[in-house]
């Protein structure tokens, strides 16, 4: 599903992020990476988002160069393709369900549609009680499942999380990590970025280890550390 | 999914609530933009005013530019009427006022009533000393030179060959004429080069504070960006918000020229020349609220736009 094909980044100030890197990943898997900061994560993904270009190799998503598609392809397979990241990028101006609308109003559904299907969407995220109000009425957990419930509601391929819970208390970080896992169960492949070695022993699924640039360990078990 | 035309309208729609909202809920902003944008209109308003206020001068000060002939007294009235007849196909004249020897004896009269030792003299003289005065007017100030050249030429003199015109006070006053045409001429080129600097100064004012606003929303546009919106769904909100700015600002802006000139209204009409700018304000209703809502459009949605490009790279 996702291939990254011998890819290196460097960026216009001579400062390697990544380094010849290979990996593939499976439809319906739930894949972590992991890796202090400045190894090159959020490059990585940056990548697979086409937002950035890679200096050399190719990033593959479904067969296709995401980096050969024109500005419009890029619109609908970013559609394709559910964001939640750190600091939770709610659009401040819009209630929850304005929120929630507006990814589906993006990719051109109709009102039917988005009436019937967002608060769908916030019960899976149990925030249906929540969906009038504004993002900064919100606890940090509740913006979280939010950007989840935002990344989940077009039915995407894959959900990409950005260190979905760097900016939580443990029982929120639970409860975001328990959601991402219910959405990996009903069939949604899910990249996890994390520092959280709790979270990588608790899930006990693949663990991809970054350092400097490079993947320094690809391990199936599911374990933070190689013992 | 929907059909692209019911697509168009659902996204057309959701646009402008879009934009209403925006402009609603960032209360605090919006009330700086249209703040900002009232300047900028206001500036243009007054430009306007002070456009018709310099013609409306500039007309009268013209209208008391003319040149009279006088005739020699043994002209005869219909010599002067020739010469009347004569001067109106001119092209350069507007128009010929014809000043009988007898009304230029009144008239000279009724000036110096309490001047008792004149009119002793003119008695004394006994007979009417005064020529006939033929009043011309030019379509323009400088066209005066033209009237007076045909009138020292040969189209003015009599069939024997004597002319028949005693002076042209043209010749006498042409300095003074000269020197009049210049002013208006370069308070013309004046006012229009001031007005256009002071439009660009305070558009550039206005899309700044407008460029601003969207610097503030740039990790928005980043998000919507990330979550597949199209260029035209992103930026279309923010056009909105600018049109509404600047017809919120225009329409404040022509309710606050109401007082505004009424105040003024005394003091202009008593500087220029009888010039009431509340009056000219009532009479011109439509057309100063066609400028002031046009320019107010015009600079929001441009502002809105052309900021906007910077922010949509992604």
């Amino acid at each position: 599903m996702i291939l990254f094909d011998r890819v290196s980044k460097v960026y216009p100030d001579d400062s390697v992020a990544l380094e010849n890197i290979s990996f593939h990943i499976e439809p319906k898997e739930f894949v972590s990476i992991v890796g202090p900061s400045g190894a090159g994560k959020t490059t990585l993904l940056k990548l697979l988002l086409a937002e950035e270009i890679p200096t050399e190799g190719r990033v593959l998503f479904n067969d296709t160069d995401v980096h050969q598609l024109d500005k419009k392809e890029i619109n609908s397979f970013r559609r394709n393709v559910g964001m939640v990241f750190q600091d939770f990028r709610l659009l401040p101006n819009k209630t929850v369900y304005e929120n929630i609308a507006f990814t589906m109003e993006a990719s051109g559904r109709s009102d039917e549609d988005i009436e019937q299907d967002v608060p769908h969407v916030l019960e899976l995220v149990d925030l249906l009680p929540k969906i009038w109000n504004f993002p900064h009425e919100l606890s940090g957990g509740e913006k979280q499942r939010v950007a989840i419930a935002r990344a989940l509601v077009n039915e995407p391929d894959i959900i990409i999380a950005d260190e979905p819970t760097g900016n939580l208390d443990p029982v929120n970080t639970y409860d975001v990590v328990q959601i991402l896992k219910k959405i990996n169960d009903l069939g949604t492949t899910v990249i996890l970025t994390t520092h959280n070695k709790g979270i990588i022993d608790s899930l006990g699924r693949r663990v991809i280890a970054m350092e400097k640039g490079r993947i320094v360990r690809d391990d199936k078990s599911g374990k933070y550390f190689n013992n | 999914m929907l059909t692209n035309r019911k697509l168009f309208w659902t996204k057309i729609k959701r646009i402008v609530k879009s934009g209403f909202f925006n402009f609603w809920r960032n209360s605090t902003v919006s009330l700086a933009s249209v703040l900002v944008m009232m300047v900028t209109l206001m500036a243009i308003g007054f430009i306007s005013f002070a456009g018709a206020i310099l013609d409306t001068s500039l007309a009268a000060l013209r209208d008391k530019i003319d040149v009279n002939v006088t005739f020699v007294t043994s002209a005869t009235e219909g010599e002067v009427l020739e010469i009347k007849s004569t001067l109106e196909t001119l092209p350069e004249v507007l128009l010929v006022t014809y000043v009988s020897r007898e009304e230029s004896l009144t008239a000279f009269k009724e000036r110096h009533k309490n001047d008792q030792s004149i009119l002793a003299a003119l008695d004394e003289l006994g007979e009417n000393p005064l020529g006939a005065v033929l009043n011309v007017k030019a379509r323009n100030p400088s066209q005066y030179a033209s009237v007076a050249a045909f009138l020292k030429g040969d189209g003015a003199l009599s069939e024997k060959g004597v002319t028949v015109i005693d002076r042209i006070n043209y010749f006498e006053n042409k300095a003074v004429i000269d020197r009049l045409s210049n002013i208006i001429d370069s308070a013309d080129r004046l006012g229009f080069a001031l007005t256009i600097l002071l439009v660009v100064i305070s558009m550039l004012i206005a899309f700044n504070t407008i460029r601003l606003t969207i610097y503030i929303a740039r990790d928005e546009i980043a998000v919507m960006r990330l979550v597949g919106a199209s260029m035209a769904y992103i930026q279309g909100p923010f056009v909105v918000v600018g049109i509404i700015y600047g017809v919120v600002a225009g329409l404040v802006t022509l309710v606050v020229f109401l007082p505004l000139t009424y105040w003024l209204g005394s003091a202009t009409s008593g500087f220029f020349e009888g010039f009431n700018i509340f009056s000219y304000y009532i009479r011109h209703i439509l057309e100063m609220s066609a400028i002031v809502l046009f320019c107010g459009v015009v600079i929001g949605s441009l502002s809105s736009l052309l900021a906007i490009r910077k922010y949509l790279k992604i």
